[in-house]
């Protein structure tokens, strides 16, 4: 069983996302053991990116402090590998395409392995494009985790057939960030995903309270949050990771049904 | 020239969000049935001859050509369609693309305005709603424009993210349709994004080159030997290449906004100072760091002030078919002033670009050569700018 198969294993997986070096590394790496100590059962490393064209304003704006911050792509790979001493749980990036491609493909998978990174996600690089990424990504060991949107529709089955990792299910139209309602017909999207593949899928986008994580859990097998736990980092900056901690005990116990 | 997948050599592709990917194949279907669909075309012709004014004339600059005493010089007025510019021959297209698919709304970026015009234009014609995405930045460079579309009936909402130019105004308006598409088309100003967009607006703009090819072998019975346009995404630049990339003796030159200089930070020379990167849905040319980050780029001129490149450019240039040159900010100034006086045409900033390069090479070529060189718009818009960057401050 690989790495990211385990984290779903016995129970509904809260995956927790952080953009790397908002507002600095050491803090990104507190945050990720505070969101591990706390239940977090996968964890998403967002590599800032000048111009992310999926994201809306919270994350935008970790991008743009990160990015201040003078992190790169290399200084990342070592948070990661000193994280790699003590962090168990399966960690993916998510970044754009342009910072693998510029990194070069073969260097950026090879680093990813030798750090201990389980996938990567791409939202820019559709079904159609990810060939480009996908031998290299195998010969690596490391899984191009694909995603599927409300619009997906015909090209559900498609996508989960050759899907690998997890799926990335976005619940909403339009870019990351905290919404109050969820409107998508998901459990019909799931049923599709579940048709074609035995991979687990997780939802994603909008994602903010343990309701709605409850919510997602019953028809998933996992919730990804974002935009809440970079708007906690926003708030406390370097004094974030407990904040994030409770934030993610919170969500994990609904997540998996248990009153708080 | 795209090929099944919408590339051009390895440029183009789709690296777009799972979102968007139904509405781009969607648009690419409409756009095959639509094409070659004898009352589309019509009643797109018509659009353009009636509306917009085409054909746009082909003008022999006699006092230019007798000043820099080479080569005859020939202008192919964009300036004179409707609004301006030559926008327009994009958006009747793809607006009435749109209404035939059954949407309502429009939406668009724009760097000058003038697509954000062009755009709200279309819309007040054919009864659409029309949103527009500006740099806000851009909204103060071009304030006359940003009137304009609010005249016309359009919201134009100002981006203050990133640099708060033309690239942000495009990431925007790519969150926007990936938030609303049912009802919604992105209305794209150039030959750039995610496939089908560059050959769709490549097509709609390749009108440029038809009608030059027409006009200039009724009046001089053979072809030019060089075309020049200005390039930011580069839809006047495809548009005036298009009916010439076969003609290997047309040299096909493209213009760059080297801004403060290719050897300076504050460049948009994406050919001559970028590699090949992916962003904004397409494989091209992109001005960026080492780690792939996009860079601010500058120019004195909104409308090229952009990191990147059309992908078919990208490729032209591989292959060694077009020829891609920077001019500075000074340069196109001083040609911007120069047709203004020698000829009695003010150009748009963007299209100086191009005029400064033509100054440049003509006095080395043969009194019997020809160049055509595409005014893409006309430079009212730009007074106060320029004014400005001649210390002159006239009140806008």
């Amino acid at each position: 069983m690989t790495r990211i198969a385990s984290a779903f294993e016995k129970k509904k997986a809260f995956i927790a996302f952080l953009t790397c070096g908002d507002p600095d590394l050491a803090t990104t790496a507190a945050c990720v053991r505070a969101a591990v100590e706390n239940g977090a059962a996968l964890i998403e490393l967002g590599i800032p990116f000048s111009d992310p064209t999926a994201e809306g304003p919270v994350i935008q704006g970790a991008n743009l402090r990160a990015l201040t911050g003078g992190v790169t792509t290399d200084k990342i790979f070592d948070m990661v590998r000193e994280l790699r001493k003590d962090v168990s749980v399966p960690m993916v990036f998510m970044t754009y395409a342009n910072v693998v491609f510029s990194y070069g493909a073969e260097r950026f998978f090879g680093a990813c392995k030798e750090i201990g990174m389980d996938g990567v996600i791409l939202p820019d690089l559709p079904y159609e494009e990810k060939e480009e990424f996908l031998s290299v990504a195998h010969k690596y060991g490391v899984d191009l985790i694909s995603l599927i949107a409300p619009t997906s529709e015909n090209r559900i089955a498609m996508i989960a057939k050759e899907a690998e990792g997890f799926l990335y299910i976005v619940s909403s139209l339009g870019v990351t960030g905290t919404r109050s309602e969820i409107k998508t017909d998901l459990k019909s999207i799931v049923e599709v995903v579940r048709q074609n593949t035995d991979i687990p899928c997780a939802i994603g986008f909008g994602i903010s309270t343990p309701e709605q994580a409850a919510k997602m859990a019953e028809i998933s097998d996992g919730a990804i949050v974002g935009s809440a736990i970079v708007k906690i980092i926003e708030k406390y900056g370097s004094e974030a990771a407990p904040h994030v901690g409770e934030y993610v005990r919170e969500m994990t116990a609904g997540l998996n049904g248990y009153k708080f | 020239m795209t090929n099944q997948n919408g590339r051009f050599g390895i440029h183009g592709g789709q690296y777009i969000p799972e979102t968007l990917m139904n509405a781009v194949i969607e648009l690419e279907e409409a756009y095959n049935h639509f094409k070659d669909d004898p009352a589309f075309n019509e009643e797109l012709t018509a659009l353009l001859n009636d509306y917009a004014g085409r054909p746009s004339r082909l003008y022999f600059a006699k006092k230019m050509t007798e000043d820099l005493g080479g080569a005859k010089i020939y202008l192919k007025r964009e300036d004179l369609n409707h609004t301006g510019a030559h926008k327009i021959n994009n958006v009747l297209g793809q607006a009435l693309l749109a209404k035939k698919m059954g949407k309502t709304r429009l939406i668009a970026e724009t760097g000058a305005g003038q697509h954000g015009v062009a755009t709200a234009t279309a819309a007040a014609l054919l009864n659409m709603e029309c949103v527009v995405f500006m740099g806000e930045e851009d909204t103060i460079r071009q304030a006359l424009n940003v009137y304009r579309m609010r005249l016309l009936g359009a919201e134009v909402i100002p981006v203050k993210s990133g640099t708060a130019t033309l690239k942000d105004a495009v990431s925007e308006a790519m969150r926007e349709w990936t938030s609303r598409i049912a009802d919604t088309h992105y209305c794209l100003g150039s030959v750039m994004g995610p496939h089908p967009f560059p050959t769709i607006v490549r097509d709609f703009q390749a009108v440029i080159s038809r009608e030059i090819r027409a006009q200039i072998l009724e009046k001089e019975g053979k072809l030019p030997d060089a075309v020049i346009a200005c390039v930011g995404g580069g839809s006047n630049a495809i548009g005036t290449f298009y009916h010439f990339i076969e003609d290997k003796s047309v040299r096909l030159i493209g213009c760059e906004a080297a801004g403060r200089g290719i050897d300076t930070f504050e460049t948009a020379a994406t050919v001559n100072t970028g590699k090949v990167g992916i962003f904004h849905g397409m494989k091209s040319y992109f001005c960026q760091d080492e780690y792939g980050q996009i860079a601010p780029v500058y120019s004195i001129s909104a409308g090229l002030d952009y990191p990147g490149i059309g992908p078919e450019h990208a490729h032209l240039h591989d292959i060694g078919r077009a020829e891609y040159v920077p001019v500075t900010d000074e340069e196109a100034v001083e040609a911007f002033e120069y047709l203004s006086r020698t000829e009695g045409i003010i150009p748009a900033i963007e299209s100086a670009h191009a005029v400064a390069y033509a100054e440049k090479i003509a006095p080395d070529m043969g009194k019997d050569q020809i160049i055509v060189i595409t005014i893409s718009g006309r430079g009212d818009k730009d007074c106060a700018a320029i004014a400005r960057y001649r210390g002159e401050d006239i009140h806008d």
